[in-house]
């Protein structure tokens, strides 16, 4: 029977599967992370159980760590003792660990891909919702919560119910200065926050093959956004050049069979969606956010919208809701809302492409007087690229503010924090209610509009500059 | 885990829709490293609205959370279902539920309710109305009733058969797994070659 790509890699990662229960699906990766792992590692050790394959395990510090004082110890004490705690799990349990200072670290969905260690046909996850993000290299990949890590240390596997399986067909192709955030927001604002839910999503055809891996990577990182399960693309060449020669990717006689294998991961001719969606990309243009969930975009030629306007009630209460903590007024024009603070980095857009994308666009600028930008890496390889290409010089040039690698102001859990009612354009992933700091106000966006607004002090398009 | 067949108590009605897990609990009240003392950061931003539901007196011991739909969206912490719990919440009843939320309520006895939107509208209204009034929740027959008389409302929820079993047995799912360890070293022996690994 012809199956779907994600068909294919779930059959082939089922351990056992009986009727009236969840199958068991193998793990071929766990990456963790120091947020939410402390309480599985408890839970190990309560119970006496093992890690069963510290082999198919790598941890990484992200989420709280400083991007600025990189040489002095974590100043927020309680920070602090969380990635103190994930050092000394990771050497009870035997699992390799990328700490601060370590050439490795960085964001954990950038730091799998760059080492190689993210190739088609996997099943991965970690207890972090964007894991959806490795999705890109036609692997199977999901956020869990901490009692599935858990579950997965303990045994290599989950109990996972089949999903419904969802295409989504880009048809056309993105005009020139549109990107794949635009996409992924217009997608999402299409869909709603819930249109998702319940099912594995694979992005579809020709403008999705003509994209990067890190444009993949940004797509399907905000599968979650829109509550999908997992979202991913097929493994191309595309895939397999950019996997060629990294640290962790197969070698000689391995690297053929796996590439035999890889090829096969198509959703075979016939095979049958339960679900199918389409998308004109010919009709994307740059996309923002004005309110407080993801779905919650317009073209950024538009206004902000009139919550009278929705039909449904629950969308009406829930705009009228968000435009009053987002202190915006219906019809102004999303252009002539002024930022505090720019924020380029993110698991979603902090990625070399984005840094050089980024830079190009701001070479011989000058960011406006009434704007704070934050430039952050999403791993150490990427910020050492980065100088190495003098990349930093042209941000600071610009003036914005250079900082070590991590999470940073996508989640605020470290000190980089938007103010009560301080506004940013953010090239991250979440626009909820206080995700950048207490009261701020949060517009998603591209890098490129990122670059617009740093320079002109209001949501703009890179036309502008 | 402890076994979980019916629950009686308060309910809260929460009037919003895309209740996602930052507004549930922030980023910076999960850098504890144990699964208690996470109430304190529950709806933070929003308890500092004096109106706030769960700031009226009636509704403060509240056990049983009614919200809108999409519940649980976003971010997978699992430290969302345990700031309920450890608020004293045992049932959230909702149209939807974000997948990882759910997961996550059945790993860690929380009971995730998903009833119609008109159910929720009912229960809304009689809270609302009748603030303190209790909502009962049985498992094994997929109920939720509320009300009296005239204002009894009675309805059945959708949980999975799995999770259910799993929470009336109060059932450790790792022990379950660990009970398939043969098929599990099998599975292994078959893995390609070329799968990488972190060591």
């Amino acid at each position: 029977m012809p199956k779907t790509l994600a068909e294919k890699i779930w059959d082939d990662h089922v351990v056992r599967s009986a009727d009236g229960e969840p199958d068991l699906l193998y793990i071929d990766l766990h990456l963790i992370h120091e947020v939410t792992s402390p309480q599985a590692f408890d839970g190990l050790r309560l119970s006496g159980r093992t890690l069963r394959r510290p082999d198919l395990t790598l941890a990484t510090e992200d989420h709280n760590i400083p991007t600025t004082d990189l040489d002095k110890p974590i100043a927020d004490l309680v920070s602090r003792t969380q990635v103190e705690t994930l050092r000394r799990n990771a050497e009870e349990f035997g699992v390799r660990l990328y700490p601060m200072g370590n050439i490795e670290q960085g964001i954990v969905h950038v730091v799998g891909p760059q080492l190689g260690l993210t190739q088609p046909g996997m099943t991965i996850v970690c207890g972090d919702s964007h894991t959806s993000t490795h999705g890109a290299f036609g692997s199977l990949a999901f956020g869990i919560g901490t009692s599935e890590v858990e579950h997965v240390m303990a045994t290599q596997t989950l109990p996972q119910a089949k999903p419904k399986m969802m295409a989504v067909e880009v048809v056309g192709d993105l005009p020139a200065g549109s990107t794949a955030k635009d996409l992924i927001l217009a997608l999402i604002t299409q869909e709603s926050t819930g249109g998702g839910q319940g099912y594995i999503v694979e992005y579809r055809g020709d403008a999705i093959k003509k994209l990067s891996m890190e444009e993949r990577m940004t797509i399907c990182n905000m599968s979650i956004e829109w509550g999908a399960k997992a979202g991913l693309i097929a493994p191309d060449e595309t895939t397999f050049e950019f996997i060629k020669g990294k640290d962790r990717a197969p070698q000689g006689e391995d690297w053929d069979a796996a590439v035999e294998y890889w090829k096969g991961l198509v959703t075979d001719e016939g095979a049958v969606f339960d679900k199918v969606v389409t998308i004109d990309a010919t009709q994307v243009s740059p996309f923002v956010t004005w309110g407080t969930n993801p779905g919650q975009g317009v073209a950024i030629s538009g206004n902000v919208p009139n919550p009278a306007d929705f039909e449904d009630e629950v969308e009406r209460t829930t705009a009228e809701r968000a435009l009053e903590y987002m202190g915006l007024t219906p019809g102004t024009p999303m252009r002539e809302i002024k930022v505090d603070t720019v924020f380029l980095g993110s698991c979603t857009n902090g990625r070399m492409s984005d840094l050089r994308r980024a830079a190009e666009l701001i070479e011989g600028h000058t960011i406006a007087d009434s704007v704070r930008m934050l430039v952050v890496p999403g791993s150490v390889r990427v910020r050492l690229q980065a100088e190495a290409e003098g990349l930093d010089k042209i941000f600071i040039a610009a003036g914005a503010e250079w900082r070590g690698a991590g999470c940073s102001m996508c989640l605020g859990m470290n000190p980089d924090q938007l103010a009560p009612g301080e506004r940013s354009a953010s090239t991250s992933n979440r626009n909820f209610e206080g995700r950048q700091g207490k009261g701020g106000r949060t517009h998603l966006v591209s890098p490129d509009v990122a670059v617009a607004t740093a320079v002109t002090g209001h949501l703009a398009t890179t036309a502008e500059i | 885990m402890e076994k979980f067949t019916s629950h009686t108590g308060v309910g809260a009605p929460l009037r919003r829709s895309n209740v996602d897990t930052d507004q549930i609990i922030p980023a910076v009240y999960l850098k504890r490293v144990t699964r208690t003392g996470f109430e304190d950061g529950l709806f933070a931003a929003w308890r500092n609205d004096p109106e706030f539901v769960l700031n009226q007196d009636a509704y403060k011991n509240a056990s049983v959370l009614v919200a809108g739909i999409d519940f649980g969206t976003g971010s997978s912490r699992e430290h969302a279902v345990w700031a309920l719990q450890n608020y004293g919440f045992k049932v959230v009843i909702s149209p939807r539920f974000a997948d990882i939320f759910r997961g996550n309520s059945g790993k860690a006895g929380l009971l995730a309710a998903q009833v119609d939107e008109s159910v929720v509208e009912q229960l809304w209204a009689l809270l609302e109305e009748q603030p303190g009034a209790e909502i009962s929740v049985d498992l094994e027959s997929r109920t939720v009733t509320a009300g009296e008389g005239d204002s009894r409302i009675e309805a059945s929820f959708a949980i999975d058969d799995y999770t259910r079993w799993r929470l009336l047995e109060g059932l450790d799912d790792i022990a379950i797994t660990l009970g398939h360890q043969d098929d599990i070293s099998e599975y292994e022996k078959k893995r390609p070659s070329f799968k990488p690994a972190t060591l």
